[in-house]
């Protein structure tokens, strides 16, 4: 049964990537911008023009460019960038892992903190320590992560200056990498000093696309708590003298974990949306500030990768979630 | 406002004493008072701009290029929250950008609410294959990321006003279609809707006069909600250099400015983004007690 549903979903992925191709394709054959015009050097005449044109299949018909584009996609040939003259999928080979590190950090420190002040507000309840919580969540669950992003750059950048603005990685100690997953390989690999450089340059970025997420973490997964800590199996471990903290760790959150569950997985979408604009804040190297220089600059290929690409994990991150909801639910999981 | 209402056909016999007014519950609920107070007080700020502001937003003077707030040392009288790298009142800019802002905020999230709900009542309603084509759009729609579509929708259409407000329409509907969708498919399972039916009434009667009141307290809060995301996204694309020309001061220019001069002069940044936060804020605050107020089943 549960294999019927992942074919349905797989299905339905497919469906909606193949739209998402056709609309950033037809999309940016109605720009007004010419490529081609911002890379001609000022001697060029129109035969030199027509060449490049030739050269990157911009002179063919619409349909025999999305027929030549689409085959390729299909044998995992995105073209070559217009701009930085290197295939598509190596461009984003390269840049895909910074990307990756930020989000997955970014989803862990979400989930911890705001695992951590749901529980703290379930342990306070009706108490005045509740009413704060509450009080400051309903501002914070407001704040987006660029507003986060740059109100982060005033605090740890200028009134105390204690974490580097911009970049990845001291750019004195990226030597010696066999993959591009940075923080990951120097973690694996015993390098804690280089690793230590990559976590002080990734904290901000890091926070500012957790701190949203954490927020609607804390709403829904206290209200969940604070339900579940008035069911009867909670009730019956009070009366056989559990203590409170016990009483929450162990006997409410495994029950009360699945909406926020659900909800952390549709949320850590946008979170990967946000990776976008927070990147170019903090020109940190990976594909979100790749796609703004890339749709500036009006490189087409560049830009149909970057969208295929984030369909792809959007969609993988959904069926993922829509998957680990049916399997942790008893009832789905017999249907 | 009555229409707001449950209609005759819906409402309950009201045993008890009457419910206060929708405008005495709006007019007690701090979050509506306080959040809605700040709004009005922006829109004042943005519509008398040119008489509030103390100085010529656009007025350059580079003798006097990033003068620090009142208060702080080298401050000079005039400049009360400083200036920028050229020598432009930070506080007028501050005020002359509301004007973009809500612009944004009141025209874009109100075409993005007609067309989003327009789209989530039919299918809602209709169901079948109308349903099913407009909740495969959605989804189609959704799979962009919002941030990557609307900076592709602005380089598409050019940059300007025009644009951010399509680019935002563009993008968002689909919130009030999925919302509004199945809002709509809840109420036309209800007694007050098959009673109209039976009665004989006609479909669009039925959409627009019974389902769509009950529909509009949700509709409304949304709404609310997508002003403050409107205002955002138009600070970024400004940020990133897509909204209007730099002639025109906007909250997310001063913002792009500021992040370049920031450790020269961190009030350029600090006060457009101190403004930018309020806004947000007010209008989640807003759409929080708006919900709160108009909710039909709280009501009672």
């Amino acid at each position: 049964m549960l294999l019927a549903v992942v074919a349905n979903r797989v299905a339905m992925a497919l469906l909606t990537l193949a739209g998402v191709a056709v609309v950033v394709f037809v999309l940016l054959r109605v720009v007004p911008g010419d490529p081609v015009a911002m890379m001609i050097s000022p001697g060029a005449g129109p035969a030199d023009i027509a060449a490049l044109k030739a050269h990157y299949g911009l002179d063919a018909p619409l349909l025999t460019q999305f027929w030549i584009w689409i085959k390729g996609v299909v044998t995992g040939d995105f073209g070559t960038s217009i701009t930085l003259h290197v295939y598509v999928t190596e461009v984003l080979a390269a840049r895909l892992p910074a990307t990756i590190e930020l989000a997955i950090l970014a989803l862990i420190v979400a989930v911890l903190f705001g695992g951590a002040v749901a529980i703290a507000g379930t342990l306070m309840r009706r108490t005045f320590g509740e009413t704060i919580i509450d009080g400051l969540n309903s501002i914070l669950l407001a704040v987006p992560d660029f507003i986060w992003a740059l109100a982060l750059v005033l605090l740890f950048a200028v009134a105390i200056p204690v974490l580097p603005l911009t970049g990845r990685i001291d750019p004195e100690l990226a030597e010696g990498f066999t993959t591009r997953f940075y923080l990951a390989e120097s973690v694996l690999t015993g390098r804690f000093a280089v690793a230590a450089d990559i976590m002080s340059h990734m904290a901000m970025p890091t926070l500012a696309l957790a701190l949203p997420l954490a927020a609607v973490i804390v709403r829904l997964l206290k209200q969940s708590l604070k339900e579940a800590m008035l069911q009867d199996y909670v009730l019956l471990a009070r009366i056989k003298g559990f203590r409170e903290l016990r009483l929450v760790l162990q006997e409410a959150l495994r029950n009360a974990v699945g909406p926020t569950l659900a909800l952390t997985g549709v949320q850590f979408t946008f979170l990967i949306g946000g990776t976008v604009i927070v990147e170019r804040i903090f020109s940190y190297p990976g594909i979100g500030n790749l796609a703004i220089d890339a749709v500036i600059n009006r490189d087409f290929p560049l830009i149909q990768g970057l969208v295929l690409l984030f369909g792809l994990i959007f969609i993988l991150i959904n069926i993922g979630v829509d998957l680990s909801v049916a399997a942790l639910n008893p009832r789905l999981r017999h249907a | 406002m009555e229409h707001w209402s449950p209609t005759s056909i819906s409402a309950a016999p009201d045993t008890g004493p009457a419910p206060p007014s929708i405008a005495v519950r709006l007019a007690r609920d701090p979050k509506v008072v306080f959040a809605g107070g700040f709004i009005l007080l922006l829109i004042v700020l943005a519509i008398f701009a040119s008489l509030i502001a103390p100085q010529d937003p656009l007025a350059q003077n580079l003798l006097a290029g990033t003068l620090p707030p009142a208060g702080f040392p080298d401050a000079e009288p005039g400049f009360l929250l400083g200036t920028d790298g050229l020598g432009r009142d930070v506080l007028s800019r501050v005020i002359f950008g509301a004007r973009i802002s809500l612009t944004v905020a009141f025209v874009a999230a109100g075409l993005a609410c007609l067309i989003g709900s327009l789209l989530g009542l039919l299918a809602g309603f209709l169901g079948g294959w109308v349903e099913v084509v407009i909740s495969r759009l959605v989804d189609v729609w959704m799979a962009f990321p919002p941030v990557l579509l609307s900076i592709l929708l602005v380089a598409v259409l050019g940059t300007g006003l025009h644009s951010v407000i399509a680019a935002i329409v563009v993008i968002d509907w689909t919130r009030f279609c999925r919302v509004v969708r199945t809002e709509t498919m809840g109420q036309a399972q209800m007694d007050y809707v098959v009673a109209a039916r039976t009665i004989g009434f006609a479909r669009p009667a039925i959409l627009f006069r019974e389902i769509l009141p009950n529909v509009m307290p949700v509709l409304i809060a949304l709404l609310t909600l997508e002003m403050g995301i409107a205002v955002v996204v138009e600070a970024i694309l400004s940020f990133v250099g897509l909204s209007v020309s730099s002639d025109t001061p906007t909250w997310g220019g001063m913002i792009a400015e500021g992040r370049k001069i920031v450790h020269e002069a961190w009030w350029v940044l600090a006060a457009p983004l101190a403004a930018l936060f309020a806004t947000v804020v007010a209008f989640k605050q807003l759409s929080d007690g708006l919900a709160r107020s108009l909710d039909p089943v709280l009501r009672r």
